[in-house]
């Protein structure tokens, strides 16, 4: 794949200019600018047709986001922490759309805690990006949930409550896809979201994204250097779509590989030791060592392939429900009777 | 099956003085004692002799244990509304049993279950001991059904002493157990145990009387909740979001049940509908909006505090332009208040519901059938305006059985608005999601899965222009709004016209919705016999339309009834027709309990005559 000479449209004849949105309006250096252009790329890569994708998102600067990818595509700037539940009947609209969502840390796991969990209990079919820099930015700088312990930010003191963990919060809410990224570090972040582009079932990436204007200090968690220092990535990955030839560079026995819904696969080069993401009892473990050594574990964490997705339990038409004519959707004539009788 | 045999000497024997057909029954029993089968067999079977009859379930917000009243109105007038007499008490319930006693008119019949060791302290009413205990003991029923089978004691009783037809005691019973003959046999065996000791044991010394006749024939029996469950599967309803509530959960669990039956595709074997129980209220709008958004005909039901939980969705659906259809099945609030107890004050809540500048269409159902026929035109109305509308219901009409004409066939096609799909972009010269071309203040909307590469729009709560994009600019904002207002005021001209039932001589008029229909009605008819004319308006929707001003401005008092304290339709109307205000008289009645036609000619009489 690296010796291909990098074409200037892709496999469905469109150009990258095809998958951009509008002009950012976040700050320059944002973390989620550069989350927002790995989706362009992965989008493009995986010669996904922008109007096969409807993007969701909440309130916030993260949520702001989709404005600025993926601009031909419908999306839906809902209600705080409230996101969810709109991807979850919009998608029923259209089961063949892939549902993209990008929210943030506040959105997510303060205001939004209820429905985030619910979401994957659901296994909703929907890659959610999570983009987490421990701060509300749009608000001007108030610490978020995610903040660690202790975290001081100008004007806003020290902070003194616990912070929640998004990964461990999704591996127990039992999300079939969990995986965690650091803006900082564009080709996992893309590489995961093309893994979770093909995950049928809900695909919760959390992405440390660094507020540079209200929480970028050195020593603060969802900072830029400290992210550096402290990201320790799980494997190395790489996606490889179905159509494409397999090129792996991975030693034998140090590899591990999923296979994904759609017939491509995901190869995990180990960086850790028997660490395999299918294993749940395992996960919560090493979460917690990472914890205590202070260590941003990245890569992919959790993956189920075998869990029904939401919509496979409904017993829908193969045609998207919106696109049902009306005599598919009201009774006969001749059933109103049979209806009356029925009743006393 | 066995048949009970017709042994009813009381029809053959009914005495002047006699009162026949028109009175109320009370049982009082303890919730959860399982007494909803033979309350709903003696309503059954009285609609089956022919005879208009309602009933109504007065329950406490306990699944076990407290105090919980059943009350059956016979009327062969017709009336169907609550009464404030009782003339019939079947006492079950120890703990009332003061209470039941003392709440008979003079006269009244007291059956009261004989393992009940009470004074029967009145010296004016008719009591009738039943041995209950000893008869549900003799029966075949096993010990785990015995509470059940109990209740049926008093069924038998009342079959002997008031002369329910046995015939169609069996029918009900047979309807309500879906032919299972075992338990339609048990039940019948003790029904027939106990009007046998009745017919030995009691001598009937009290004047009340049923018999049978033919006023409900071509009616049918249903709750609100399941015609508007109906209405909706006939609207064409593709997705149902709801979270358990009292007393709009049957509503939701009523498309369930029919749902499969009604909307599987005959071909594919496929569903054409979808329903999700949501996790909170919040979710349940939430997820209908998306629905709505997606280009499904999609609802979420729910009662006073859920609404209040989906009052951000519902101004971003309105300011958003989405299609959502929201029912509110009224219970007694502010807050928990009164969970099983009916009240309708959540019209201006609902017709408000929103922050900033918000006003939505509701509909105003006033019988069963219409809950069924409002129940499909909401999503007309919705997908024609883009906008959410209300069907504002309440726990009387939507959790009891009422006698309604049977539900009618739409008789209008499905109208899913202004939508574009690819073909419908060729040759299209201008499209903006929020551009009124027609101007009706109506735009053209597109659908997520339309592929069209022009066709893609980003929908949101923040400032928008006509082309969907973020704008703060105060006249873009202005003009939105402006458009807004537009579409309303259009929307209003297609909203569903008022009943008006008119009276020969009339010089007031009188303004009311929903539930409380039959008892303004009843009330209407007997200020007539006191000389006082009074022509009515049954409101169907919000905002209103022409004729709802033009009725306010013919009189010299309206009087706008309804069960809230404060008002809430009165202070609408005001608002519509300012220069009427002080003629618009405001009558509230909340008390948790359905409105009677005595306390309205009461008020009104006594507005009038002062």
């Amino acid at each position: 794949m690296a010796t291909k000479k990098q074409s200037k449209i892709n496999l469905i004849n469109l150009s990258k200019s095809d998958y951009r949105g509008a002009p950012t309006t976040l700050c320059q250096g944002c973390g989620h600018n550069s989350i927002n252009s790995q989706v362009i790329t992965a989008c493009y890569e995986l010669n996904i047709l922008p109007e096969d994708i409807v993007k969701f998102s909440g309130i916030g600067c993260s949520s702001k986001s989709p404005t600025y990818f993926l601009g031909r595509s419908f999306g839906f700037n809902g209600l705080h922490g409230r996101m969810p539940s709109l991807a979850t009947g919009a998608l029923f609209a259209d089961t063949s759309l892939t549902g993209i969502a990008m929210s943030g840390d506040g959105d997510t796991i303060s205001i939004g805690m209820g429905q985030f969990k619910h979401v994957m209990r659901r296994n909703l079919p929907m890659v959610y990006i999570v983009a987490n820099n421990g701060v509300y930015g749009l608000t001007k700088g108030q610490f978020s949930a995610t903040a660690e312990e202790g975290l001081a930010l100008k004007g806003h003191g020290q902070n003194p409550y616990m912070p929640i963990d998004i990964i461990w919060e999704a591996v127990v809410g039992r999300a079939t896809f969990v995986a965690r990224s650091f803006a900082g570090d564009p080709k996992q972040v893309r590489e995961l979201l093309k893994a979770a582009l093909s995950h049928r079932g809900i695909a919760v990436l959390d992405i440390i994204s660094p507020c540079v204007t209200f929480n970028n200090q050195d020593d603060a968690h969802h900072s830029y250097a400290w992210g550096r220092n402290h990201e320790v990535a799980l494997h190395d990955l790489s996606y490889v779509p179905l159509a494409e030839d397999i090129m792996v560079d991975y030693d034998e026995g140090e590899s591990k590989e999923v296979d994904m819904h759609d017939g491509s696969r995901i190869m995990l080069r180990k960086v850790a030791s028997d660490y395999d993401p299918t294993d749940r009892s395992t996960i919560l473990c090493m979460l917690e060592d990472a914890n205590t050594k202070q260590e941003l574990i990245t890569g992919l964490i959790y993956i189920d392939t075998e869990q029904q997705a939401l919509f496979d339990t409904y017993n829908l038409p193969e045609e998207p429900l919106n696109r049902l004519t009306n005599d598919r959707i009201r009774p006969r004539r001749e059933t109103i009777d049979k209806v009356n009788a029925m009743m006393f | 099956m066995t048949t009970v045999e017709t042994k009813i000497q009381s029809n053959k024997a009914i005495a002047s003085g006699s009162v026949v057909n028109d009175f109320s029954i009370s049982v009082a029993t303890m919730n959860g004692s399982g007494s909803q089968t033979s309350n709903l067999t003696l309503l059954r079977a009285l609609f089956k002799m022919g005879i208009p009859v309602s009933g109504k379930n007065l329950f406490p917000s306990n699944i076990q244990g407290l105090p919980t009243w059943y009350t059956i109105r016979v009327s062969k007038d017709g009336y169907l509304a609550r009464t404030e007499t009782i003339e019939v008490m079947v006492a079950m319930n120890a703990t009332t049993f003061a209470k039941d006693q003392a709440a008979l008119v003079p006269g009244g019949v007291f059956f009261y279950a004989d393992d009940i060791k009470q004074a029967i302290t009145r010296k004016d009413i008719v009591a009738y001991p039943m041995p209950v205990k000893k008869l549900a003991k003799e029966s075949d029923a096993p010990a785990s059904l015995r509470t059940y089978v109990a209740n049926m004691v008093y069924v038998g009783v009342l079959v002997q002493m008031l002369g329910i037809n046995p015939q169609r005691i069996e029918q009900a019973l047979d309807f309500h157990f879906k032919g299972k003959e075992k338990p339609i046999k048990l039940n019948l065996d003790i029904i027939k145990k106990a009007a046998e000791w009745a017919e030995e044991n009691l001598q009937k010394s009290d004047p009340y009387y049923l018999e049978d006749l033919d006023l409900t024939e071509g009616q049918i029996m249903a709750s609100g909740n399941t015609a508007g469950a109906l209405g909706s599967i006939y609207g064409g309803v593709q997705f149902v979001s709801w979270y358990p509530i009292t007393p709009a959960s049957s509503l939701a669990e009523s498309c369930i049940e029919y749902l499969p039956m009604l909307r599987t595709d005959p071909e594919t074997g496929k569903n054409t509908y979808a329903v999700v129980q949501a996790e909170d209220e919040l979710a349940a709008i939430g997820m209908a909006v998306g629905a709505g958004w997606g280009g499904l005909r999609s609802m979420t039901s729910t009662s006073g505090p859920g609404i209040s939980l989906m009052t951000e969705y519902a101004s971003m659906a309105y300011y958003a332009e989405t299609p959502v259809v929201i029912w509110n099945v009224q219970r007694m609030g502010p807050s928990t208040g009164l969970p099983t107890r009916t009240s309708q004050g959540d019209i201006n809540l609902t017709y408000y519901l929103g922050h900033g500048d918000t006003k939505h269409i509701v509909l105003l159902p006033g019988s069963v059938n219409e809950c069924f026929e409002l129940g499909w035109k909401a999503f007309d109305l919705a997908e024609r305006f883009q906008t959410p509308v209300f069907l504002l219901s309440d726990l009387d009409m939507g959790m009891n059985q009422w006698m309604t004409s049977p539900f009618k066939y739409p008789d209008k096609e499905i109208d899913r608005g202004k939508v574009l799909w690819e073909e419908d972009f060729e040759g299209l010269e201008i499209w903006g999601r929020y551009l009124d071309i027609d101007g009706d203040g109506i735009p053209y909307r597109t659908l997520p899965g339309n592929r069209h590469s022009q066709s893609g729009y980003f929908a949101r709560g923040t400032g928008h222009d006509e082309f969907a994009n973020y704008t703060e600019d105060p006249d873009v904002w202005v003009k939105g709004m402006d458009r807004l207002l537009l579409k309303f005021e259009h929307a209003r001209s297609v909203m569903p016209q008022p009943e008006i039932v008119k009276r020969k001589g009339a010089t007031i008029g009188v303004i009311a919705f929903g539930s409380t229909d039959p008892a303004i009605r009843e009330a209407i008819d007997y200020m007539s016999e006191e000389d006082l004319e009074v022509d009515y308006l049954r409101l169907r929707a919000l905002p209103v339309v022409d004729e709802v001003r033009d009725f306010i401005r013919k009189y010299e008092h309206v009087y706008v009834v309804e069960m809230n304290r404060d008002g809430q339709l009165h202070q609408i109307l005001s608002l519509e027709v300012p220069e009427r205000a002080t003629h618009l008289i405001s009558l509230t009645h909340n008390d948790g309990l359905p409105l009677t036609a005595t306390w309205i000619k009461g008020a009104i009489l006594g507005e009038e005559r002062n």
